[in-house]
C-alpha cells in the first residue's frame, strides 16, 4: 500500500504538488493523469525517494519512505521496479546487459540464470531478438519496451510507470497495456500509471486519479471517470474524443 | 575507459613533440651565444619531467577525457539514468565515478611519461637538425642531471592530476540541470575549472617538494 499524506513539493518557485492525500491499495492499477506539467511525474519521483516532500510524507506497507535512512530506503526500493518517462537505459550497455543489471549487482543468481531472466523478461515485451543491440541501434518505442523488461527483472510487487505507451504505435501500446493488465491479475503486482493516453487508463486502470493545479480534482473508477462532472475532466475527455456516449462520437459531431 | 586515454595518444604524441623542439630551440638560441648549446638535453628533459610533461597531459586529458566524462555523467542526470540506478539502490558513484577514477589515476602517470619521453626526443630532433648537437651528446646531457626524484615528482603530478579531472568532471556532470544545455554548460565549467585546478595543484606539489 502507497499512502500519500498531506505531501508538498515545491521546486522553482513553484508548489507543484499541493497537499496530496491518497491511498493505492495493494493490487491496484493506479493511473495519474493530468495535463502537461501537472506534476505527474513529480508525483510518481515522490514514491520512490527521488524526490522528497517539503512538508507531509509517502508511507509504503506502513514504512515512511520519505524519512528513511540510507539501508532502509534500499530495502523498501527492493520492492519497486520503475519505468523512466525517456527509459533511461545505460547508452554503452547492450538491451540485454540493462536488463540483467539489476540481477548482476543485487543479486547473486549465476551468470546462466541471470541471462535466462532477462531474455524471458525482453521476450514478454517482445524484444527477445534485441539482446545484443545497443540503446542508440533500436527505436525509441523499443527502449522504452526494454526499459520496461528492466523494471519488472526482478519481479517487483509494485511497479511504476511514466508514460508506458507515449512513442509507441497503437498496437504495442495495447500489448503494454496488457502486460501491465496481466501482472495485476496473475501476480497481483501493484502499479501506479502516469499516462496521457486517456484510452489506455479506461482500458487498465482499477481508479483514475486527475493531477491538476498540484491537486487531485477526480478520483474514481473508470466508469466514473467518464461521468465526470468536473469540468477540466471533462474537458481532458473531450480532448481525446471520449464522451459518455461512446469514444468516437465526440469526433464525429 | 582506457580507450579514452589511449584515443588521446594522437594530440598527446603531437603536443609533446613539438613542445620539446619548441623547447630546445629557445633554449638553444640563447645556450649558443655562449657556445653551451650542448646543455639543451638537461634543459628539455628536466623541463619535462618536472612540469611540462604532466601539466600538458593533464590539460589534454582535462580537455579530452574530462569533457567527455561531464558530458557523459550530465547526460545520464538529464535522461534520468541516474534516477534509474538510484531506483535499483546501485551506487552512482561508485558505479561511475570509481572505474574512471583507477583508469585515470594509472593512465595519466603512463601518458606523462610518454609525453616526457616524446618531447625529449622532439627536443633531439630540434638539437641534431638546427643547433648541430649530436644525438649521443644530447641524450647524454640528457639524463646527466635529471634524477629519479624528477620522474617520481612528475608521475606523483599526473596521478594527482588524474584524480582531480575525473573528480572535477565528475561533479560538474552530475550538477548538470535542463536538458542539453545543461551538459553544454556542465562541460565547458569542468574543463575550466580543472585546468585551473591543475596549475594550481602543480604548484603547490613543486613548492613542496623542491622548496
Ligand atoms: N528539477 C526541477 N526543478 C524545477 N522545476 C521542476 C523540476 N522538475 C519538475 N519541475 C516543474 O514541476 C512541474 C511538474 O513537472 P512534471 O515533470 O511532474 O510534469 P508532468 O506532469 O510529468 O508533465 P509531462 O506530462 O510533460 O511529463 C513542471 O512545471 C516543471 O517545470
Ligand atoms: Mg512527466
Amino acid at each position: 500500500m502507497i499512502t500519500f499524506e498531506n505531501v508538498t513539493k515545491i521546486l522553482g518557485q513553484k508548489t507543484v504538488l499541493d497537499g496530496i492525500d491518497v491511498e493505492i491499495k495493494d493490487g491496484e492499477t493506479f493511473v495519474i493523469v493530468g495535463a502537461s506539467g501537472a506534476g505527474k511525474s513529480v508525483m510518481l519521483k515522490n514514491i520512490v525517494r527521488l524526490l522528497t516532500p517539503d512538508d507531509g510524507r509517502v508511507m509504503i506497507d506502513g514504512d515512511c519512505i520519505s524519512e528513511a535512512s540510507a539501508n532502509e530506503l534500499e530495502t523498501i526500493r527492493e520492492k519497486f521496479g520503475v519505468l523512466f518517462q525517456s527509459g533511461a537505459l545505460l547508452a554503452w550497455m547492450s538491451i540485454g546487459e540493462n536488463v540483467a543489471l539489476p540481477l548482476r549487482e543485487k543479486t547473486d543468481m549465476d551468470e546462466t540464470e541471470i541471462v535466462d531472466r532477462a531474455r524471458e523478461k525482453l521476450a514478454l515485451v517482445g524484444l527477445e531478438d534485441s539482446f545484443h543491440k545497443l540503446p542508440s541501434e533500436i527505436s525509441g518505442g523499443m527502449v522504452k519496451r526494454a526499459a520496461l523488461a528492466r523494471a519488472i527483472v526482478r519481479n517487483p510487487r509494485i511497479v511504476l510507470y511514466d508514460e508506458p505507451t507515449s512513442g509507441l504505435d497503437p498496437v504495442t501500446a495495447r500489448t503494454i497495456d496488457s502486460l501491465i493488465e496481466q501482472m495485476r491479475r496473475e501476480l497481483a503486482v501493484t502499479s501506479v500509471v502516469v499516462t496521457h493516453d486517456l484510452h489506455s487508463a479506461l482500458a487498465i486502470g482499477t481508479r483514475i486519479a486527475m493531477l491538476h493545479s498540484g491537486r487531485i480534482i477526480e478520483l474514481s473508477t473508470p466508469d466514473a471517470f467518464i461521468r465526470s462532472a468536473e469540468p477540466i475532466v471533462k474537458g481532458f475527455l473531450e480532448s481525446q474524443y471520449i464522451t459518455k456516449r461512446g469514444s468516437w462520437e465526440g469526433a464525429t459531431k | 575507459m582506457f580507450t579514452c586515454g589511449i584515443k588521446s595518444l594522437g594530440v598527446i604524441t603531437v603536443v609533446a613533440l613539438f613542445s620539446g623542439m619548441i623547447m630546445a630551440l629557445q633554449t638553444g638560441i640563447e645556450m649558443m651565444r655562449f657556445h653551451l648549446e650542448e646543455n639543451i638535453g638537461t634543459a628539455v628533459m628536466v623541463s619535462m619531467l618536472r612540469e611540462m610533461g604532466p601539466f600538458m597531459t593533464g590539460l589534454i586529458l582535462a580537455a579530452s577525457v574530462g569533457s567527455a566524462i561531464a558530458a557523459q555523467v550530465g547526460t545520464m542526470v538529464v535522461s534520468e539514468e541516474i534516477s534509474a540506478l538510484e531506483t535499483m539502490s546501485i551506487d552512482p558513484v561508485r558505479f561511475l565515478v570509481m572505474p574512471r577514477l583507477i583508469a585515470m589515476a594509472i593512465m595519466t602517470p603512463i601518458l606523462s611519461f610518454y609525453t616526457c619521453v616524446t618531447g625529449v626526443i622532439g627536443g633531439g630532433i630540434v638539437g641534431v637538425t638546427q643547433l648541430g648537437v649530436p644525438w649521443w651528446t644530447y641524450f647524454d646531457n640528457s639524463t646527466l642531471f635529471a634524477t629519479t626524484k624528477d620522474l617520481y615528482v612528475g608521475l606523483f603530478k599526473a596521478f594527482l592530476f588524474g584524480i582531480i579531472i575525473v573528480i572535477v568532471a565528475c561533479h560538474e556532470g552530475f550538477s548538470a540541470s535542463q536538458g542539453a544545455v545543461g551538459v553544454g554548460i556542465a562541460t565547458r565549467r569542468s574543463v575550466i575549472a580543472s585546468f585551473l585546478a591543475i596549475l594550481i595543484v602543480g604548484y603547490f606539489v613543486t613548492k613542496i617538494c623542491y622548496i
